[in-house]
């Protein structure tokens, strides 16, 4: 077990470590660079000043010395400074990380527990017209863009009917919980939407697959009711592979995310990232980016613990 | 000996009707399934029909006019015109081949490098095995829209293109399918090495390789046939997902370039659409969810039409 963990958590280093070997070079790759942006503000910078300014900064280097020098300031905690922010990386980073959080784990909780329910309505009858119905809303909810339902959602709940407002996270000069609430509703039935649909159709094959087992007919057998049945006897074995489908959705909450908060005007990290890269602000993006997939490789890791942790057949190498 | 000749023809059993007529049989049963494969055929004719709908309607997809801005719906623009005066349905005509053409085209490549990557990973196995499993693994780990929105960002001239080209329509449109399949190919290469590992070590493969057949010559006489059918239903789901991505890098403007319209980058400027125009706002979306819900649901038909177990 603890050696799984090890070898899971180096694998993670190694991937985290090669990412961001290839998105500092990406970023190199996108257009304009810092000095570029210093003289386009400083209609003084002659081609000398421009190629003084490389040098200090070092861009006159070869990539793999400029990310070298990056990667042992990274270790050290130095992420450097925001363009945009005019604010260390790290600072502008933590509340995006909390908005993000909040969204991410209130949209997964709505998710989770739509999916539960309907993914065991719609498995109690296989190919009935209640299981039909879940299965087009399922397949909606995959097949959606997700920046396009943000937009209906805009159009019909903030535009025609009023009902909540279409951006941002507080009114000014209000900002008080409800008001937060208020702002919160949209993103997140935007994002859980997105989410369950998936979920509902791994909920729903999981079902199916253990209500034919014999274990269940044995329960039916002795007299339990079909309650305990669903709910305690296959539910319980039905949740093992559905647990890990929803650990490693991760990444797709997180692509959902990002244009929930784009779409609504929310400062989370899937907003920071995307303003980043449309800013030029390259530390920013930089860190974003590698934490995003740091978060994603840990979750991983969870899925696969809480696999081994729920099903104690399979053991972990 | 009469009696025996005159017996009707046995009937045909389904091994005499061979597996393909078979799976099109179970097929034409899914419900879901055909009528998903209807509306595609028709979103495709939609999509076809850009030309000589221009012609019969005499308009220039890509011409502005700014003294029609947002005109409503008339009998000469079926939809009305968007924020530059353009003809909406027309656009939206054009748009649709981009999206399917990219969605198409992009599922292709990242089918062929998931192939390969497969392929060489189970038929080899050992150390390279390890090593390509590691990257893939690797790969599913990562967050995809933000490395996409990154990829779509890098600014072509300096990788050496010249300048006119890199703000071309063809290089946004290469663009945009060389970068999602180039991350969007790991279920199929993951699918492809499970099956292979299943089927390289059957007898009859071994036979095939005693006798001297390399891997030139197994791979596709006796490998390939074998994993067809999952690989046709996850390239199908490939292709809803590349669609979803490519509408949503053009939207955020990262993909197709304007004026060249795609059903992603005609929602540009929708969040300020929403109020003025909302139709603009509702065409291109609606498009984009149709398609990739009846991909999806031609996927799940051809999934029970391929492995009847899966439906009982």
């Amino acid at each position: 077990m603890a050696r799984f963990i090890l070898r899971r958590t180096l694998q993670a280093l190694i991937v985290l470590l090669v990412m961001s070997f290839v998105i500092y070079g990406l970023i190199g790759l996108m257009p304009g660079d810092p000095v570029d942006m210093m003289a386009a503000g400083n209609p003084g910078a002659t081609p000398e000043v421009i190629a003084h300014l490389r040098a200090i900064y070092g861009l006159d280097q070869p990539l793999a010395l400029r990310y070298w020098h990056w990667l042992l300031a990274a270790l050290t905690g130095d992420f450097g400074f925001s363009r945009t922010h005019s604010q260390p990386v790290l600072e502008v980073l933590a509340p995006a990380l909390w908005q993000t959080c909040k969204l991410m784990v209130i949209s997964f909780v709505v998710s989770v527990l739509l999916s539960f329910t309907l993914g065991i309505i719609a498995a109690r009858k296989p190919g009935g017209v209640v299981d039909g119905l879940i299965s087009l809303f399922a397949f909606a909810g995959i097949s959606v863009p997700v920046f396009w339902l943000a937009l209906m959602m805009i159009l019909v709940f903030a535009v025609d009917l009023h009902w909540f407002p279409a951006s941002g996270i507080s009114t000014l000069g209000e900002g008080g919980f409800i008001d937060q609430a208020r702002h919160l509703v949209m993103p997140v039935t935007t994002l859980a939407l997105a989410t369950t649909g998936g979920f509902i159709r791994f909920v729903r094959a999981s079902m199916i697959e253990v209500m034919r087992m014999d274990h269940v007919r044995t329960a039916r057998a002795k007299g339990a009711t079909e309650a305990r049945v669903v709910l305690i006897h296959a539910f319980r074995n039905a949740l093992i592979p559905v647990v890990t489908v929803m650990a490693l959705s991760f990444g797709v909450l997180f692509n959902g995310a990002l244009l929930t908060e784009t779409m609504f005007a929310q400062p989370g990290m899937g907003k920071m990232i995307y303003d980043a890269i449309l800013g030029n602000d390259f530390n920013l993006a930089l860190v974003g980016l590698l934490f995003a997939t740091l978060v994603t490789l840990a979750s991983n890791l969870v899925a696969d613990l809480a696999y081994g942790w729920l099903d104690p057949r399979i053991s972990l190498k | 000996m009469s009696a025996t000749t005159d017996l009707a023809p046995p009937p045909r059993t389904d091994a005499a009707i061979g597996p393909w007529r078979l799976r099109w049989r179970r097929f034409r049963r899914h419900r879901t399934g055909m009528a998903s494969l209807v509306i595609l055929a028709l979103l495709v004719l939609f999509a076809l029909a850009a030309v000589p709908m221009q012609h019969l309607l005499g308009i220039d997809p890509d011409a502005t006019d700014l003294l029609s801005r947002f005109d409503p719906p008339s009998a000469a623009h079926w939809l009305g015109t968007d924020d530059a005066g353009r003809d909406e349905l027309i656009r939206l005509m054009v748009g649709g081949q981009i999206s399917l053409l990219v969605g198409l085209v992009a599922t292709a490549i990242g089918g062929v490098i998931g192939l390969l990557i497969g392929v060489t990973a189970g038929y080899f196995g050992g150390r390279l095995d390890a090593l390509l499993m590691r990257i893939t693994d690797g790969m599913i780990a990562l967050p995809l829209l933000p490395l996409l929105i990154v990829l779509g960002a890098v600014d072509l001239t300096k990788l050496g293109f010249s300048s006119d080209f890199a703000h071309s329509t063809a290089a946004s449109f290469w663009r945009i399918i060389i970068i999602i399949s180039i991350v969007d190919w790991t279920s199929i290469a993951r699918l492809v090495r499970a099956a292979t590992l299943s089927i390289k070590d059957r007898d009859y493969v071994r036979a095939a390789r005693a006798s001297g057949a390399g891997a030139s010559y197994v791979m596709p006489a006796h490998v390939l046939p074998n994993v067809a059918t999952p690989i046709i239903v996850a390239l199908t789901l490939t292709v809803g997902r590349v669609i979803l991505f490519e509408s949503v890098l053009s939207f955020l403007g990262f993909g197709i370039t304007p004026p060249t319209p795609s059903w992603g980058n005609m929602l540009n400027n929708a969040q300020e659409l929403v109020t003025t125009a909302p139709g603009l706002a509702v065409y291109p979306g609606l498009l984009i969810f149709i398609t990739v819900i009846a991909v999806n649901f031609l996927g799940d038909g051809l999934q029970a039409a391929f492995d009847p177990r899966s439906e009982q």
